[in-house]
């Protein structure tokens, strides 16, 4: 028996934009609700709660992009120029996002516009990196090896709909974060905006899982034909009673499991994109065999991977151990 | 209006502007990394809370830094798919894979262990922070090595194999793709580029603390480590500059043909040109200023050795001579006023005077931007030399572009012109600002509430010791954390 080394690919990169997803996701969501939480203590306790740890969060959106470049060459570059307007706005509202976390700290005067730019930044790189997936999920017009459509096929309702669903989960990551790392007024204005965002979420989920088979007859079969929806139908049925926990939690106060339900959540959904798009990368276009950079590539990352990634979670969860805890409103005590 | 042609121009202003923005800040952070490893390691062994206090100093402002190097150097891992999907699609299988060994080896362990750096020196205890302080510093070493061997592999390829796609793909070593024949020089020279352009930023800062108060002894303790470095390296970096030309002069001839300017060949001994305006229509230097002979002395250590000259180059694969010709000379010429101050502060270290001398001070604040324009000089002359091609003499740039329309592209740019000019242009007032402020007895670390007024360094009651003594007490605790 041969391993597919192209499959083992897939699940990284896919390991990776998970990990990207929901941990640069609630960095993000704490910046899309940022304008509502109170000048002063709340702000303070919301963004000390991510200062230490956003630039690595941030990091698996690089290993996502170079990864794809370097395992998946012709998906990096089909996918990339056909939603080149999304990218250059989620790169530039990360600019915004990422420099606002020091920027914020160094003039009074400024800081009512970083705090602005921050929360901007984090809608505008949200909203576009559902979009994308939208883009993708839609279909993308290819010719020979390279994009053939016009620079705005990508805006669709569908993709609208993606935009904003990824928004309403970010949104759902970031609030249940704060339920878990912050205290007093922040927390519980936290979990008024969590049960929000969890309804937000769940009722976006819901409309884009309902659009996705109507998109293409492909969907529907992955999802309903035989013997496919024994399967699939479990992504479903978890969802709802994640979906239970988690509206439960946030009654009972719970702190720690509300966030951890959400990247369940999250988990079903990426799950679903694999039921949906599995074993393509460009929907009905390219599988990621023919997408795959040669054995030669893919053997020299492995070894990098086998290596490097271990010790990258082993040090990223001390960085997250250090700063374990309620954040308090001094930074962490 | 438009056509693919404009829509290929616009790409390379895009990318021109968007990576030389972007290297601003690693050459600055590599440097500046490494400056707080030794700062805190210096404390850690000899106790003198001088060091404590640079290093809390330097923090705020690296943090600054680096948060803005983060976000430019992720637009630039995008942009080879956005703007250059047939160059990511044909070399991926080559480059991609030293890219994500970048990522996997250097970013993760420079980001995850920042917020230890940041913030963690009282959770963490002295020892594991100064390891975080390592990592950090080792990160930036690191990514310089992965992305540099991707340079180099497309200016000097090898270790290859054309697949029947017109894809580049790997061979049987990757040894061979990571460390081309350009590598090893182009390592040392930027890496070395990095320190100088960090030196000389502290010994900036020193001097000009020093011209406020010659007495303040963090003052005098940044500028003499500044000098230090300029005084030692520079030379370093001149010699080295010099392997790394030889080598272009023998991997890609052309490239060294526009920075000298020589259309013509010359077979009895070339001049170099010190001066001239290089006239690409008329393949002539117009008022050229020249030293006879003395380009083959330099390039061949023999006044009369023949070179040869563009005319022996298809015109189809001329660079452009003009900004090649001026960027090499901004490059070397600042690369000996770095060695002229470096040599002047030993002077003045000999006659007792380092402290004490005004006029090396402003010198020393006037040099401080030096490190940053001779980088970016530096990385034009590689870079515009070696069109028109983006896998040297294999693809052409015009073939490496994406389908996009011109104006996505130009809309792009645009975007891409006023974020960068607004945001770094305001990060970089407020590190200004940062280091116009003179480093305290208690420098405060990297301030975190905004409750109240804004703390100004030294405010906070600390325990008393004396400037540059042992430390007596914990030192003060870090502001706000």
């Amino acid at each position: 028996m041969s391993v597919d080394l192209t499959a083992i690919w897939a699940f990284i990169i896919a390991f990776a934009v998970f990990a990207y997803v929901v941990m640069d996701g609630f960095d993000l969501g704490i910046g899309i609700l940022f304008p509502s939480f109170k000048v002063g203590e709340e702000r303070d306790q919301a963004m000390n709660s991510i200062a230490p740890v956003w630039d690595g969060n941030e990091t698996w959106l690089v290993l996502g992009g170079g990864g794809l470049l370097a395992a998946f060459p012709l998906a990096y570059a089909i996918i990339l120029p056909a939603t080149y307007p999304l990218i250059i706005a989620m790169l530039l509202g990360l600019v915004f996002r990422g420099v606002a976390f020091e920027f914020r700290w160094r003039d009074p005067g400024h800081r009512p516009f970083w705090d602005m730019a921050f929360s901007g930044g984090s809608l505008v790189a949200a909203l576009s990196q559902g979009m994308i997936l939208g883009a993708i999920l839609q279909g993308i017009e290819v010719d020979g090896r390279a994009y053939a459509g016009s620079w705005w096929d990508w805006l669709t309702p569908y993709t609208l709909l993606t935009g904003l669903g990824t928004v309403a989960g970010y949104a759902l990551l970031g609030t249940t974060w704060l339920v878990w790392k912050t205290e007093g007024s922040t927390q519980a204005h936290a979990y008024r905006l969590a049960l929000r965002a969890t309804l937000a979420t769940l009722l976006l989920l819901g409309a884009v899982s309902l659009y996705t088979p109507l998109l293409d007859a492909r969907y529907w079969e992955r999802w309903f034909a035989m013997p496919n929806v024994l399967f699939a139908a479990q992504v479903p049925l978890l969802t709802a009673i994640i979906a239970g926990f988690l509206l439960w939690g946030l009654k009972k106060k719970w702190q720690a499991a509300p966030f951890l339900l959400s990247l369940g959540l999250f988990l079903l959904g990426m799950a679903g994109l694999g039921v949906s798009m599995w074993p393509f990368v460009v929907p009905d276009v390219v599988t990621i065999w023919d997408a795959a950079a040669p054995p030669r590539s893919q053997v020299f990352m492995l070894i990098g991977v086998g290596l490097t990634l271990p010790l990258i979670l082993a040090y990223t969860g001390w960085a997250y151990w250090v700063f374990r805890g309620k954040v308090g409103s001094e930074g962490y005590h | 209006m438009f056509d693919q042609a404009d829509a290929l121009l616009l790409a390379r202003i895009q990318f021109a502007f968007t990576v030389s923005f972007h290297f601003i800040f690693p050459a600055f952070s590599i440097g500046l990394a490494s400056y707080l490893a030794v700062l805190e390691g210096l404390w850690l062994k000899t106790g003198k809370g001088v060091y404590l206090d640079l290093f809390k100093y330097w923090l705020k402002i690296f943090a600054v830094t680096f948060a803005m190097g983060v976000v430019s150097g992720i637009v630039m891992s995008y942009q080879f798919g956005t703007n250059w999907a047939e160059f990511s699609d044909k070399a991926g299988p080559v480059i991609g894979p030293l890219l994500a060994y970048e990522v996997l080896t250097a970013f993760f362990l420079e980001a995850g262990f920042l917020g230890v750096m940041l913030f963690g020196l009282e959770r963490v205890g002295k020892k594991l922070h100064f390891l975080a302080t390592l990592m950090v510093a080792g990160g930036t070493a690191v990514s310089a090595f992965w992305i540099l061997s991707v340079n180099s592999w497309m200016q000097t390829p090898a270790g290859y194999e054309m697949g029947a796609n017109g894809q580049f793909l790997p061979g049987d070593s990757w040894w061979a793709i990571v460390f081309t024949a350009s590598f090893p020089y182009r390592l040392v020279h930027t890496v070395i580029a990095a320190y100088l352009t960090t030196a000389f930023v502290v010994g900036g800062v020193g001097a000009w603390h020093l011209l406020k108060d010659r007495a303040n002894q963090h003052a005098r303790t940044m500028f003499s480590m500044a000098m230090w470095m300029a005084a030692l390296v520079a030379p370093v970096q001149i010699f080295a500059g010099d392997l790394h030309g030889l080598n272009t002069l023998k991997h890609q001839p052309a490239k060294v043909m526009a920075m000298e300017g020589h259309y013509e060949s010359h077979p009895d001994g070339a001049p170099f040109i010190v001066a001239g305006i290089p006239n690409s229509k008329e393949q002539r230097v117009d008022y050229a200023i020249e030293i006879p002979k003395a380009s083959s002395l330099i390039l061949k250590h023999d006044l009369n050795a023949p070179l040869a000259g563009l005319d022996t180059i298809p015109p189809e694969n001329h660079p452009p001579v003009g900004p090649v010709f001026w960027a090499f000379r901004v490059m070397v010429g600042l690369g000996f006023a770095m060695l002229g101050l470096g040599l002047w502060s030993l002077v003045a270290r000999l006659r007792k005077r380092l402290y004490d001398w005004p006029l090396l001070h402003k010198a020393a604040i006037v040099m401080a931007p030096s490190g940053f324009l001779a980088v970016i000089a530096g990385w034009m002359v590689t870079e515009v030399g070696r069109q028109p091609f983006t896998v040297y003499g294999l693809l052409r740039t015009a073939q490496s572009a994406s389908p996009l329309d011109a104006p996505a592209v130009g809309a792009s740019l645009l975007a891409f012109v006023l974020v960068y000019f607004a945001v770094f242009g305001t990060g970089t007032w407020y590190i200004l600002r940062l280091m116009r402020g003179a480093p305290k007895v208690h420098e405060p670390g990297v301030r975190r509430t905004e409750k109240g007024p804004i703390r100004t360094a030294g405010i906070t009651p600390g325990p008393a010791r004396a400037v540059g003594g042992p430390i007596i007490e914990q030192p003060a605790k870090e502001d706000g954390e």
